[in-house]
């Protein structure tokens, strides 16, 4: 692009709640049920059907707006929101528009040039549509199907200032937003199911210029790669024809993964007049100050918040913090391990190392991790004792993992005892000296940097048991001596 | 006048209703007269009152998050006009 611009980024961010029901019925949520099977008069938009709001979702709503510092309006309203599609069976969508549960937040994310604040808005809570699929059914032809298992499950909108100046921030906002709401435990975060959906607003304006261009807003993002993607092509686009002298038209843009381009949908615009209105369903949402902070002592520790304190109190580097506070199973991992051998450096290389290398060939999650912080604190402990050497020990840890045995039990059934009688080590060393006539004498005739090649013989022809303190001892004196 | 035909026939496109010439004509009238009654009641000071949400004086009416039997897919289908396997069946909607 051309360097002339200043792309200006908003986001619209749709968060799918973790309830075990809809957010006006009883209906559950869970994902993957029979079309249809999941719906009742309220969620189907049978006439006289009332909406009964699930309180679950204002506490969430409230965890959310708590952790990305924002104002909880003690009073706020429901609101419909008039359009018609086929997904949409009551012909309009139970949103919130003029008094939205939350507003004026920020979050701070790390930007080139240091930490930056991005805005937030608003959130508000609304009910998410159903799903119109094209299905391979004999008869059915060109027609399409609706499924409305998905009507009325609950959704947060949470709505940024248009902070953003890059793509790349508008990534580490988004990062930083998809880990807070899955450590506050209200939504799964997968993206390609769903339940963390983004539309970014993109323009661009002159450099220096204070006055906002006009915006596109991109629709249908469902990884972080192609949010990045969608971004870029938009502001090629929107700079062509700015260089050209044209204009940019609002609307909404359809990107598209395989060209990796972005496409207008037109004819949606006349849509866009939605006539909101209070619902008459339901009535107005007050939210005690009491309610606010249970809310706020029931929220856990935020990833920030963790680093931090990973940071001051055990030492650890920003890498180390950043690495182990990714996801807050993660980080419990961790703290269980620690509380079990207390020495946080070798945890965390653990951690981050053999656990989270086995974890990631399977896809594993670690809260499914076979060995549990008990097996690792105790395979931990069999190295520091001498009992096993730290090359071992990712061999047990690697038997560990495929059985969930304990490491003491893998080590002797293996015979993988660490050999520490220097008698033993003696004879092997003596053995490998002697095969290797040719390269002691090269060592000795000035090859230092032989040593290492010596060492790692007789680790092998101790199939790695040999202590390698010893090893390193007696070698030395046998080449030298 | 406080509304024009042209606004009737664009709201009316929005709620999917087709008016004929004439109910076009009667519909622009009588919304006109509607609203002129609105600016009767604007005329009476609302500074510092909040806006009436809800006709009952009433606030905070929850259901716990607990699952409760949905009606069944037959049932849910019952008055389709038209289905595929357990799918409400819809004309195509282009894009």
């Amino acid at each position: 692009m051309s360097s002339k611009y200043q792309v200006v980024i908003g986001l619209e961010v749709h968060v799918q709640l973790l309830t075990d029901t809809k957010i006006f019925c009883g209906c559950s949520t869970k994902f993957g049920a029979v079309p249809n099977s999941q719906s009742c008069p309220v969620c189907l938009g049978l006439p006289g059907a009332l909406p009964v709001l699930n309180r679950k979702v204002v506490e969430f709503a409230i965890r959310a707006g708590l952790a990305t510092n924002c104002q909880i309006a003690q009073r706020s309203v429901f609101a419909r929101k008039n359009y018609f599609y086929p997904d949409l069976p009551k012909g309009y969508q139970i949103s919130q528009f003029e008094l939205p549960i939350c507003l004026g937040g920020h979050l701070d994310i790390e930007a080139e040039g240091g930490t930056k604040r991005i805005g937030i808005t608003r959130i508000h809570m609304e009910e998410d549509a159903g799903k119109l699929v094209h299905v391979d059914i004999p008869g059915v032809g060109d027609d399409s199907c609706v499924d409305l298992n998905r009507a009325c499950t609950p959704l947060l909108e949470i709505v940024s200032e248009p902070d953003m100046r890059s793509p790349d921030e508008a990534i580490a906002y988004l990062k930083k937003l998809h880990q807070i709401v899955v450590y506050l435990g209200i939504c799964d975060g997968n993206l390609e199911e769903g339940s963390f959906r983004c539309d970014a607003n993109v323009s661009l304006m002159p450099k220096g210029s204070a006055k906002l261009g006009t915006r596109a807003e991109l629709k249908n993002i469902n990884s972080f790669r192609f949010i990045k993607q969608a971004i870029e092509y938009e502001m090629e686009r929107q700079a062509e024809i700015l260089d050209e002298g044209g204009k940019v038209i609002q609307e909404t843009r359809l990107f598209d993964p395989n060209a990796g381009t972005t496409r207008s949908m037109r004819g949606k615009e006349e849509a866009h007049d939605y006539r909101y209105f209070p619902d008459p369903d339901l009535v107005p949402l007050v939210v005690s100050d009491d309610w606010v902070e249970d809310v706020r002592l029931s929220l856990p520790e935020l990833p920030e918040m963790k680093r931090q304190r990973f940071a001051k109190e055990l030492g650890l580097s920003d890498y180390d913090t950043e690495v182990l506070t990714a996801s807050r199973e993660l980080a419990d991992y961790f703290e269980a391990s620690l509380a079990l051998y207390p020495q946080a450096k070798i945890v965390a290389n653990w951690v981050m190392g053999e656990v989270t290398r086995a974890l990631n060939e399977e896809n594993r999650a670690i809260s499914d991790c076979p060995v549990t912080p008990k097996l690792l604190a105790a395979l931990l402990q069999l190295i520091e004792q001498g009992t096993i050497s730290g090359k071992i020990a990712k061999t047990v840890f690697d038997e560990m993992y495929k059985t969930g045995h304990e490491p003491a039990r893998i080590v002797e059934e293996k015979g993988l005892l660490q050999v520490s009688d220097s008698g033993a080590i003696e004879q092997i060393i003596d053995q490998v000296l002697a095969a290797e006539a040719g390269q002691v004498a090269a060592y000795r005739s000035g090859k230092d940097k032989l040593f290492g090649f010596f060492v790692g013989q007789v680790m092998k022809a101790s199939k790695g048991k040999a202590n390698p303190a010893l090893v390193n001892e007696i070698l030395l004196k046998k080449l030298n001596g | 006048m406080k509304i024009t035909r042209q606004e009737v026939e664009h709201v009316a496109r929005l709620a999917r209703l087709e008016l004929t010439e004439q109910e076009a004509d009667t519909f622009t009238g009588q919304l006109d007269a509607i609203l002129a009654y609105v600016d009767t009641l604007k005329e009476l000071n609302t500074d510092g009152i909040i806006p009436t949400a809800h006709a009952v004086p009433m606030e905070n009416a929850f259901r716990e998050d607990e699952v409760q039997p949905s009606i069944g897919v037959e049932n849910a289908l019952a008055n389709a006009p038209a289905r595929a396997e357990s799918f409400f069946r819809v004309p195509k909607v282009i894009e």
